[in-house]
């Protein structure tokens, strides 16, 4: 599904990812972890095409295909999906039109037709009830004085709105109730199949508690330094990252 | 509020467009230049009655004593009032002409807007063979209005079949002495339309000047006169979202609405005059003075979508003269390359418990400038006069431009004035998360801009408010990239 290879990313100059390679298959779910200011949120933005970040160097692929001249709606519509960290406000645009909006986009970009509005309806209904979102919410400008945790859950409204090939979820956990981490852990694993893969970026052993990775990688420096199974989360979680640091100093 | 399943599938339907009535224009036109002779001649032509052609001739002659203003942040060459032809009809159908001869690009901006190929060729003056429909639209719809007594007509036919009426108000709100383009308006205008509406009558439907395959050869020098009897109701549209190439580069109308007591107006526009091309070359000087009277209790909206033109100077305004009337102004203004525009209102609370909200909503995009001019006047004897203005202003680019001028004079010490003004920019950020969900940049910034003028469209006729939205659209296109 996704194939990252020998990834350089700069911003304003500086080099951000230093040589990342990954691979995802579909049907898995991979955690990336690290300390702060590694390249996690900047590795999922240059996925998503975010023009604000240079490559430098090294190719992604998605199914095969080099994505280097799609744009970021091009790429959204061959299924990348990102739930970001700091999800942004527009003032006046409801979560209802703008989900309109951007399905009426990807279809059109398709060749499809608009979605006629009852199919609309019924899907809007499904994933608010799957997400326990309450309608109200639905007509509120999007991420408009919306509280942290209200921010990510939104988020994965979106997605499951959007039914992605590839969803690369930033921290979205943080800022998540317990209850609210359980709810929006059951979405993701739900929209869960063997023909699509989930990135998660955490900081938290929590989180993979309800998201079982097959993968976590540690990345470092702008590189992934580490890779092993969900028992490196917990090594993680107990010991922290000095070690990690070390190994890779050597 | 419960945001119910109706609300839902609301926000997901769009609907159709209203009535109105269309003139009959006769085909000439006058040499160039004006003079008394051509005034007097104008009203001839329209075979006016003397003390019509007497208030033309007054008009004509203050005007000539008075000085174009230059006060408005608008700067462009002035144009040669000499050098315009006051009575020029439109052009006929030109049988020769074929759509293929359009430029190709206005023939896109017409697909997008959804007008038809009937309405496009009307727009464009090529022929149309099929006949469209709208005359036995127009008919029945003149029935049921002449069934409640309302009088909905061209200001000249008025002037001819309710003299009366036309006489008793034409020039109470917008006095002929009252500014430069009002002057000029006044001697020279050639129609417009004339709207009555009987005590305690509601009015059943929106009414709208012109069909809009009509617009395109609506007149320089446009006047409107709009009577709500005491009680009585009437939502107007104005103006129209086909992009209309008019060659006449100076419009000035005059509109004046008469809201007596417990009346209710509201009226809408959306401008859409030839804004010029990307360099700024070309495009129209929309000059416009539009008042209201508002007699006790009586309340008069205006609400516009300002996107066309090159130079716009246009305060539309209420005269709250009733105790406990009301006045709003809500506007959306657009300018993108080099158009420019000074905009805004005058609310004179002269009355007790007198209400007045303004907000104001200005997009600039290239390299324009947009400004919002406001006057909050509260007189000695308001008491207990409310005032709240909000001005908020969205920026595209680092070289367009946006100001804010609000005057506020209070001479009563119960008033109560408030003024919030915000300016933001339309963030990559903004656009990078709607890339992500799959909206393109042109798609995403239409969105952000749609949802800053929510409050403004919300006050729409919604098919007025679905058109105006995809207006928006076409006007900021191009603006990034
Ligand atoms: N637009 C930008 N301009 C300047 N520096 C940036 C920009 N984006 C990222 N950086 C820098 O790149 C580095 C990596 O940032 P990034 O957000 O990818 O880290 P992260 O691993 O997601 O951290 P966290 O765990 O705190 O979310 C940081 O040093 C950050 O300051
Ligand atoms: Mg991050």
């Amino acid at each position: 599904m996704l194939k990252i290879k020998d990834l350089h990313a700069n911003v304003e100059g500086k080099e951000i990812l230093r040589g990342i390679n990954l691979e995802v298959n579909a049907g898995e779910v991979h955690a990336i972890m690290g300390p702060n200011g590694s390249g996690k949120s900047t590795l999922a933005s240059v996925i998503a095409g975010n023009e604000t970040y240079e490559v430098t160097a090294g190719d992604i692929f998605l199914n095969g295909e080099n994505i280097e001249d799609l744009s970021p709606e091009e790429r959204a519509h061959n299924g990348v999906f990102l739930s970001f960290q700091y999800p942004v406000e527009i003032p006046g645009v409801s979560v209802t039109n703008f989900m309109k909006t951007a399905i009426n986009e990807s279809r059109k970009a398709k060749g499809l037709e608009d979605m006629p509005a009852k199919d609309m309806l019924k899907l809007i209904r499904d994933k608010s009830e799957l997400l326990e979102i309450d309608r109200k919410f639905l007509s509120r400008s999007l991420n408009e004085g919306f509280s942290g945790g209200e921010k990510k859950r939104n988020e994965i409204f979106q997605m499951a709105m959007l039914e992605p090939k590839l969803a690369i979820l930033d921290e979205t956990d943080s800022g998540l109730d317990i209850d609210a981490l359980r709810i929006v852990a059951n979405g993701v694993n739900k929209l869960k199949s063997k023909d699509n893969a989930v990135v998660v970026i955490t900081h938290y052993q929590r989180l993979l508690e309800y998201i079982v990775p097959d993968f976590v990688h540690v990345l470092y420096n702008g590189k992934i330094v580490k890779s092993g199974t969900k028992e490196l989360a917990m090594e993680l979680e107990e010991k922290g990252y000095d070690w990690i640091k070390q190994e890779a100093a050597v | 509020m419960a945001y119910t399943e109706e609300e839902l599938k609301k926000e997901l339907e769009t609907k159709e467009y209203e009535y109105g009535f269309y003139t009959d224009i006769e085909s000439d036109t006058f040499p160039i230049g004006l003079s008394e002779e051509i005034v007097i001649a104008i009203s001839k032509k329209k075979n006016e009655p003397q003390w019509m052609t007497d208030w033309r001739i007054e008009a004509y002659r203050v005007w000539e004593k008075m000085e174009e203003p230059d006060w408005a942040n608008v700067h462009y060459e002035k144009p040669d009032f000499q050098a315009i032809s006051y009575y020029s009809a439109p052009k006929k159908a030109d049988p020769n002409k074929k759509l293929e001869d359009v430029d190709p690009e206005l023939l896109e901006m017409y697909k997008k807007l959804g007008i038809s190929v009937d309405e496009q060729k009307k727009l464009q003056n090529v022929a149309v063979d099929i006949v469209v429909d709208s005359v036995s639209v127009a008919t029945t719809f003149k029935k049921t209005l002449a069934e409640k007594g309302i009088i909905f007509m061209p200001i000249s036919e008025a002037i001819q079949e309710h003299p009366e009426l036309v006489r008793k108000y034409m020039g109470s709100i917008v006095p002929t002495t009252d500014n430069f383009y009002a002057a000029l308006n006044s001697a020279v205008f050639t129609d417009g339309s004339f709207c009555y509406i009987p005590k305690g009558v509601r009015c059943p439907m929106e009414l709208s000047t012109y069909f809009r395959i009509n617009q395109a050869g609506t007149g320089q020098f446009e006047r409107t006169l709009l009577v709500a009897d005491e009680g009585s109701y009437v939502s107007y549209l104005e103006g129209c979202t086909a992009p209309s190439r008019d060659e006449n580069q100076l419009h000035a109308a005059v509109v004046e609405l008469i809201a007596m007591d417990d009346a209710e107006i509201k009226y809408s526009t959306v401008q859409n005059w030839f804004p010029g091309n990307k360099e700024g070359k070309g495009g129209v000087y929309n000059f416009v003075t539009k008042r209201a009277l508002c007699e006790k209790n009586a309340k008069v909206s205006w609400t516009q979508v300002e996107t066309g033109s090159a130079v716009t100077w246009k305060y539309p305004s209420c005269i709250l003269k009733g105790d406990n009337s009301i006045g709003e102004f809500y506007s959306i203004a657009v300018t993108n390359n080099y158009q420019q525009a000074d905009t805004g209102t005058k609310m004179i609370h002269l009355g007790k418990n007198t209400r007045s909200t303004i907000i104001s909503k200005g997009i600039s995009a290239g390299k324009s400038q947009n400004s919002y001019r406001g006057l909050v006047q509260v007189s000695s004897r308001a008491d207990n006069a409310r005032n709240f203005s909000q001005c908020d202003s969205l920026l595209m680019g680092n070289e367009c431009g946006a100001h804010t001028f609000p005057y506020i004079e209070v001479k009563n010490k119960s008033a109560m004035v408030e003024h919030e003004a915000t300016t933001s920019k339309i963030g990559e950020e903004q656009i990078f998360y709607c890339n992500q969900r799959g909206i393109d940049t042109e798609k995403a910034i239409a969105l952000i801009v749609n949802g800053f003028s929510k409050e403004v469209l919300n006050k729409l006729p919604m098919e007025f408010a679905v058109e105006a939205q995809k207006l928006l659209e076409i006007s900021l296109e191009g603006s990034v990239g």
